[in-house]
């Protein structure tokens, strides 16, 4: 059994290192690079439509809890329209740290397949751990999500309310504080917060 | 060419989606359409009679606003929350505090209390706000407790925001010192 699938990897690998027979080495080149065009085409498709809100709440899990949960909340309706989807926040829109956060995402798929958190009751006592994970996220990259919409320098601190302008200015705007130390639970309820600053 | 029937054969099929995919963009424009201008007709056409708002003295028709009974009326304007952040005087002595700020979104669950992050004794300082008073602490035995007593926890149930919709039903209230003040009836 071993030595023949040895053998078949062998012939593979000689095919393989042989110079082509019957196509030119200019064919080959535009196939490749057609071929690559395709699959990179894909790829970034396939990779588009899993960062939808649709394919997101495709899952009871993300549609029962914390998409209702989105939908009192000023990140999904309000006076001017403009609204945040799950992956403007919960996916880095930079290509690398998109990548890097989709690998990781995997576990997520491992997750679902084994129902983690496939009942209300399992998501709420799962919510801390998941939650934080979000938070420690979105404070070791400075917000990032956050700030790819409102950002800091842009803040008209005189149209912000009183506490608000001065709050900002005081804590966000000396870089001593960031976005998710104050703002947790902005799109979703928060989890029982014993012990987890929040200001 | 010995597959000149194959390559004619690959083409009219591509040719036939083409015409089949573009058919059915258009017949589903039209469908669409269509299905738009139905539901439009469907919804009844609003009756204009909108409310007859009278702010001010005396009581007006808090049910129907003036409105005559055979016509529906619109609804008036939501009201918004006064975000002043200016405190407001208490009526009586011990009347809880108005809020003086919007409050919308504020989780106060099992879970978290979001007013008790700024108006807390140990976050007071960090964020400006006034702190809870004392009595806040004390459970009904009067003890003090660590934290907020779970019997003053729920912040709404006292305290709440004020709005600018125009007061439904005139008020005699008049606090104790204009009362004091005023001249006695009958004279002395």
């Amino acid at each position: 059994m071993w030595r023949r699938a040895r053998a078949w990897g062998m012939g593979l690998w000689r095919t393989l290192r042989l110079p082509s027979r019957h196509y030119s080495l200019g064919f080959l080149t535009v196939a490749g690079f057609i071929a690559g065009i395709v699959f990179w085409g894909g790829f970034n498709t396939a990779l588009e439509a899993t960062n939808t809100e649709a394919f997101c709440t495709s899952c009871h899990e993300m549609r029962d809890n914390v998409f209702e949960e989105l939908k009192t909340t000023i990140h999904y309706t309000n006076r001017s329209g403009v609204r945040a989807t799950c992956p403007d926040c919960h996916v880095p829109h930079n290509w690398t740290d998109k990548i890097a956060r989709k690998m990781q995402a995997s576990k997520e798929v491992w997750g679902k397949i084994f129902g983690t958190i496939n009942t209300r009751e399992k998501f709420l006592d799962e919510r801390l751990i998941l939650a934080t994970h979000e938070w420690s996220r979105l404070k070791a990259n400075d917000s990032l999500e956050c700030r790819n919409c409102h950002n800091y320098d842009s803040m008209d601190l005189t149209r912000q309310g009183g506490r608000a302008a001065q709050v900002h200015k005081l804590w966000l705007g000396t870089g001593r504080k960031t976005c998710i130390d104050c703002h947790k639970g902005i799109a979703h309820r928060l989890p029982e917060m014993t012990g987890v600053p929040q200001g | 060419m010995r597959n000149k029937p194959l390559i004619v054969a690959v083409a009219l099929v591509a040719v036939l989606s083409v015409l089949v995919f573009s058919a059915g963009w258009m017949f589903g424009k039209v469908r669409a359409r269509a299905d738009n201008a139905q539901a439009a007709a469907a919804a009844p056409a609003p009756v204009d009679a909108r409310a007859v708002f009278v702010p001010g003295d005396g009581q007006i028709d808090a049910v129907r606003r003036g409105v005559p009974v055979d016509q529906e009326g619109h609804p008036p304007p939501m009201a918004r929350v006064e975000n002043t952040d200016i405190k407001r005087t208490r009526a009586y002595p011990m009347q809880p505090p108005t809020i003086p700020h919007t409050i919308d979104g504020y989780q106060v669950d099992k879970n978290s209390n979001r007013c008790m992050l700024c108006h807390a004794r140990a976050n007071a300082a960090t964020f400006q706000a006034p702190p809870v008073s004392v009595t806040h602490y004390m459970d009904r035995d009067d003890q003090f407790l660590a934290a907020v007593s779970p019997r003053r926890y729920f912040c709404n149930q006292c305290h709440v925001v004020q709005t600018d919709a125009p007061t439904l039903v005139a008020n005699g209230f008049r606090d104790i010192d204009s009362v004091l003040s005023a001249p006695p009836p009958g004279g002395q």
